[in-house]
């Protein structure tokens, strides 16, 4: 069941005029900040589907950079997003391609700044849901009828352990995990998907856990 | 958690509580938040989507120019003038379209189930209330009914333009204010599903063509119409009628039908409304020449 809540539903509440192609548009932005970890200094966003036909229109664009901006589905402030990313020295370059992808609704976002590059790939999958299905070049199997967060962290002994160890605190179970990484030692990441949602208290606490950088909701 | 109408019509009736209720008992299961928190937040949603109804009655216009203003005229016309279909019936209109022409001028909404079709449910809701007159708990319930149809939908069909075409949006929605009215005026849990099998299926096949690929024609208007087919749905369905197709046979249908239409009336700004020259032209206006032409 891709659609467990009711606010799933009767919800987001967005600024129009599209909830796949703005309000799932400006959440798949604001994951990739998250996941990024700060505000990046340039992106290059490429739209398929759906996405690259109709995206003037609906404010995709501004929806995607308000997302990387940090703005949630209803703020007011997406309507200005590109003049307010130029302010906040945001480079931000979107390219129209013509291959189809799986979904009709896809971004893939490529961004960084100084310190770091990332790349993720997200489907707005309707009713302003969005779903991320690629990172960094590692596609994530989700099932999709969880919930499922991302973890990214260092490559250290005990990291993987201290994330388990809070959730089964708090009697979470897990359906589905996988653990990657690019280097021994480096940057890795798991994607774990739960029986339920994790509450926003314990995902701020397994922010706090042992060579942990960044906790996301990637699906709920 | 229910996967389908019959069951949740079996929860409801079983339990003999509306089915707004197994939906508020369904989110407190799910999400281990309390009763009040989630109630409160559909609380919030409603004052949203009033707001919302306001705002487009009081007059707006999007970007683009192409829709705005046809929620004043409507209002106009019933202060002025005897309609044909009745107070009730433009009412519960002219507070859809006034939802989707704040949607389309890039306001705040409620997305219900989706943004494009945003109007349906708070027109149906809104344009009831003078008639029903409900109390504070019953227009929020209303909200959760629509809510446990439209969940059975996105997941065993789909709530997508992109995905199942403007059967998938419009078609829910007006479904969800059509099973949602029915509750609200008294009828079954059974009669709302009636409702919403009636109001789906004569929206079956309904594409998604948006002219300049925007959120406005002919998405306000078929709001208008979805919001007016709740109403008569849900009097159908009130007085006895049935649909010879179960709901979820009727939301299977949708599924297939929307996986057999042409991308091109999925949300691309490539077919139909959105390929007639005149919405070519009205693209090429807002646009320039790049979308929705060759």
């Amino acid at each position: 069941m891709k659609f467990r809540s009711v606010f799933d539903i009767i919800g987001p509440v967005m600024i129009g005029p599209s909830s796949s192609h703005t309000a799932g548009a400006a959440r798949i932005g604001k994951m990739a900040r998250e996941l990024f970890g700060r505000q990046p200094n340039w992106a290059k966003i490429h739209l398929y589907g759906s996405f690259a036909k109709t995206y003037k229109g609906h404010g995709t664009d501004v929806a995607l950079v308000g997302g990387l901006l940090g703005f949630d589905t209803y703020d007011e402030r997406i309507k200005e997003a590109l003049e307010l990313a130029d302010q906040a020295n945001l480079n931000i370059e979107f390219i129209e391609e013509d291959g189809s992808a799986e979904h009709p609704n896809t971004a893939r976002i490529h961004m960084g700044d100084e310190d770091g590059e990332f790349e993720l790939v997200g489907i707005s999958i309707g009713g302003g849901k969005a779903e991320i299905t690629e990172l960094n070049g590692f596609e994530l199997r989700l099932t999709g009828r969880s919930p499922a967060i991302l973890v990214m962290h260092n490559d250290r002994f005990g990291a993987i352990a201290s994330v388990t160890n809070v959730l089964a605190n708090y009697k979470i179970n897990i359906g589905h995990m996988e653990v990657a990484r690019r280097e021994e030692g480096k940057d890795a990441m798991m994607i774990i998907e739960t029986d339920e949602r994790i509450p926003k208290d314990i995902m701020e606490e397994l922010k706090t856990c042992d060579h942990i950088s960044q906790v996301v909701t990637i699906s709920d | 958690m229910f996967k389908n109408v019959s069951e949740l019509i079996h929860l409801a009736e079983s339990q003999n509580i509306p089915i707004s209720e197994v939906m508020i008992r369904q989110e407190v299961e799910e999400t281990d938040k309390p009763r009040e928190e989630i109630v409160a937040e559909m609380g919030r949603n409603l004052d949203i989507m009033e707001k919302a109804v306001e705002d487009g009655l009081n007059g707006v216009k999007s970007r683009s120019g192409l829709t705005g203003g046809d929620a004043v005229l409507i209002k106009k016309y019933m202060e002025e003038q005897d309609s044909l279909s009745g107070n009730l019936l433009l009412d519960v209109v002219s507070k859809a379209v006034a939802t989707n022409e704040v949607n389309a001028a890039m306001g705040t909404i409620c997305a219900t189930p989706t943004a494009g079709s945003a109007g349906c449910v708070p027109g149906v809701l809104f344009g009831l209330k003078p008639r029903l007159k409900p109390t504070r708990e019953q227009m929020i319930r209303f909200l959760f009914t629509s809510g446990a149809f439209g969940q059975v939908v996105a997941n065993n069909a789909s709530i997508s333009g992109a995905a199942g075409g403007c059967q998938a949006e419009v078609g829910s929605a007006a479904g969800m204010a059509s099973a949602a009215a029915v509750e609200m005026a008294g009828g079954s849990p059974q009669q709302s599903a009636e409702a919403m099998a009636i109001t789906l299926k004569n929206m079956l096949g309904l594409v998604c063509d948006p002219v300049a690929g925007l959120v406005e024609v002919p998405c306000v208007k078929r709001n208008a119409m979805g919001s007016s087919q709740a109403i008569v749905s849900a009097d159908l369905a009130l007085a006895g009628v049935t649909s010879r197709i179960p709901c979820d046979e009727v939301i299977g249908a949708m599924f297939r039908i929307g996986e057999s239409m042409s991308p091109a009336l999925k949300e691309t700004a490539e077919g139909g409304l959105a390929a007639t020259p005149t919405g070519r032209e009205l693209a090429k206006k807002v646009f320039g020449p790049a979308l929705g032409s060759e």
